[in-house]
């Protein structure tokens, strides 16, 4: 029923399409990585940190494009230096870091004068508010992020597979370990405009998860994070157009519902 | 003289308040096999890992020949099941030809487990994955942690006579960190006796000609008699200085 109406909003849809493909792109590969190293906890307090970020930069009246980015930057320095340390395997410590970093953002922003920030969107994506600057941002850091992991793909998988083996045959751990510690706060910055800050891990694990069961090699189970990534916000952004659910939360239930039918595609085989 | 390949100079590395490795100096050459046996909690480990590079010692100098190329065979190792990883892509991760890696495998009776995820192997068969990598890069240095702990004779035997043909086949330079006190690989050129610093080192003695000895042990394996002129209470700590002799094998001050 083509109607005025209807031509604005494909046009909203289709930036709240597109953005949701770019991030879901990077948050493939990425996202396996995460599961592979254990780092879901890691990046929760990454993204409560980018929480802490936008309330710091209102708070501060500091430009929110640069905190948002330069909290959880910050943050990621510090948990490469507890990793280095042998910290990191503990999951209280995680735990306290993450829950501070949310609820000290959640106690600045009620501090503030008045309310100039939207704690929904915040909290859960605000993916139908894309704008066409947010595209660029999100393209450009994407294929950067791209570029990056193919760079380091290959000592990428071998700190990942064993650290000491690949350190003897002549892998700078430190340095491969810290670099993608900063990529994963880069990509989370950007994933909070689509999922929001508490639903980024999700993002992350659950079509890594379900590639798994499908992948026989680490770059199979990236590309098809990757491809079932963009699948989830393709089907999120469906129900969140039909149903009137919010963006975010409808791409997560989408993830999960697919990793629901890896599992019978599994029991299928055997 | 073979080449010298490593060495350490007054290694010293304490956890904390703990002294772990207390002044430890040694050299590794070409072509030589070294057996290192201790207590367990002596610092074998650690001391492996300085060899290696992977840890710092607090004092003491790592001097390494620049054509030095490390094998690492570690203890065990555990990969995420969540990573898809087959034995094959797990020796490509050494930076070696895919044909290089096939031969290795083939030569270590595991060829037919190339495409097998690892996390699938059998403790045997990932133990084979495990020195697979090790050499298929071809060092000049193998650095083997605890082999044949948990092996039975036979296996143990089986390994041995595989390390000891590789040794030879590489003209590489072996140190072997051993589980047990006395028994260690015949073909072993040098035993260092580790409980925090270097309580005694030399040859292992020739193997008996005694059947039974053969029967049980195989050919592969020697006793190592220990010459300490020093005990050692619970903690490790030396008892009595006055009757410790200083002499050639002494590495303390």
């Amino acid at each position: 029923m083509p109607t005025e109406t209807t031509v604005i909003m494909t046009d909203f849809l289709l930036y709240a399409l597109l953005a949701g493909l770019g991030v879901a792109l990077v948050a493939g590969p990425l996202g396996c990585f995460v599961v592979w190293r254990r780092m879901a906890y890691f990046g929760d307090t990454l993204a409560h940190s980018a929480l802490l970020g936008v309330s710091l930069g209102v708070l501060l009246d500091i430009n929110l494009n640069i905190t948002v980015i330069a909290i959880p930057l910050m943050m990621a320095m510090g948990l490469v230096f507890l990793e280095q340390r042998g910290f990191l395997s503990l999951d209280t410590l995680l735990g306290i870091l993450s829950h501070s970093a949310l609820a000290a953002g959640l106690v600045v922003i009620s501090l503030l004068p008045d309310v100039r920030v939207d704690l929904m969107s915040l909290l859960f994506g605000d993916l139908l508010a894309v704008t066409k600057s947010d595209l660029w941002v999100i393209y450009s850091v994407s294929a950067a992020v791209m570029g990056l992991l193919a760079l380091l793909w290959k000592q990428l998988i071998n700190i990942t597979v064993d650290s000491e083996l690949a350190a003897v045959e002549g892998t700078n751990v430190a340095l491969v370990s810290t670099a993608l510690m900063l990529i994963t706060a880069l990509v989370i910055a950007l994933a909070m405009k689509v999922v929001g800050v508490l639903l980024i891990t999700a993002l992350l694990i659950i079509p890594a998860a379900t590639a798994r069961r499908v992948s026989t090699t680490p770059e199979q189970m990236a590309i098809a994070a990757s491809l079932i990534a963009m699948l989830t916000v393709v089907m999120g952004l469906a129900m969140s157009w039909n149903l009137d659910t919010p963006a975010g939360p409808s791409v997560v239930i989408s993830a999960s519902f697919l990793f629901c039918l890896s599992l019978l595609y599994r029991r299928q085989l055997s | 003289m073979s080449k010298l390949l490593l060495t350490l100079e007054t290694i010293h590395k304490a956890f904390g308040s703990k002294p772990v490795i207390d002044n430890v100096s040694l050299s590794l050459h070409q072509g030589e096999i070294t057996t290192l046996i201790g207590p367990n909690g002596a610092g074998k480990s650690t001391l492996a890992k300085i060899i290696l590079g992977l840890i710092k010692p607090d004092s003491g100098l790592r001097k390494t020949n620049p054509d030095i190329r490390i094998g690492y065979m570690p203890q065990k190792i555990t990969i995420d099941p969540t990573l898809p990883i087959s034995t094959l892509r797990f020796l490509q991760l050494a930076n070696a030809s895919q044909i290089a890696c096939h031969e290795v495998l083939k030569s270590m009776n595991i060829g037919h487990l190339a495409k097998t995820p690892i996390q699938n192997l059998s403790g045997g068969e990932l133990q084979r994955a495990l020195l697979a990598r090790a050499i298929v890069r071809k060092p000049n240095l193998l650095v083997l942690d605890e082999p044949v702990q948990g092996v039975d004779i036979n296996g143990q035997n089986a390994l041995y006579q595989m390390i000891n043909s590789l040794a030879k086949s590489l003209n590489c330079a072996v140190l072997m960190v051993s589980h047990d006190l006395h028994l260690v690989m015949s073909a072993t050129d040098q035993v260092i006796c580790l409980n925090r610093h270097i309580c005694c080192q030399g040859h292992p003695e020739q193997v008996t000609q005694d059947p039974a000895f053969i029967d049980i042990f195989g050919h592969t394996t020697a006793i190592y008699s220990h010459h300490h002129d020093h005990d050692h209470n619970l903690h490790g700590e030396i008892l009595d200085e006055t009757t410790h002799a200083h002499g050639d094998d002494c590495d303390h001050d």
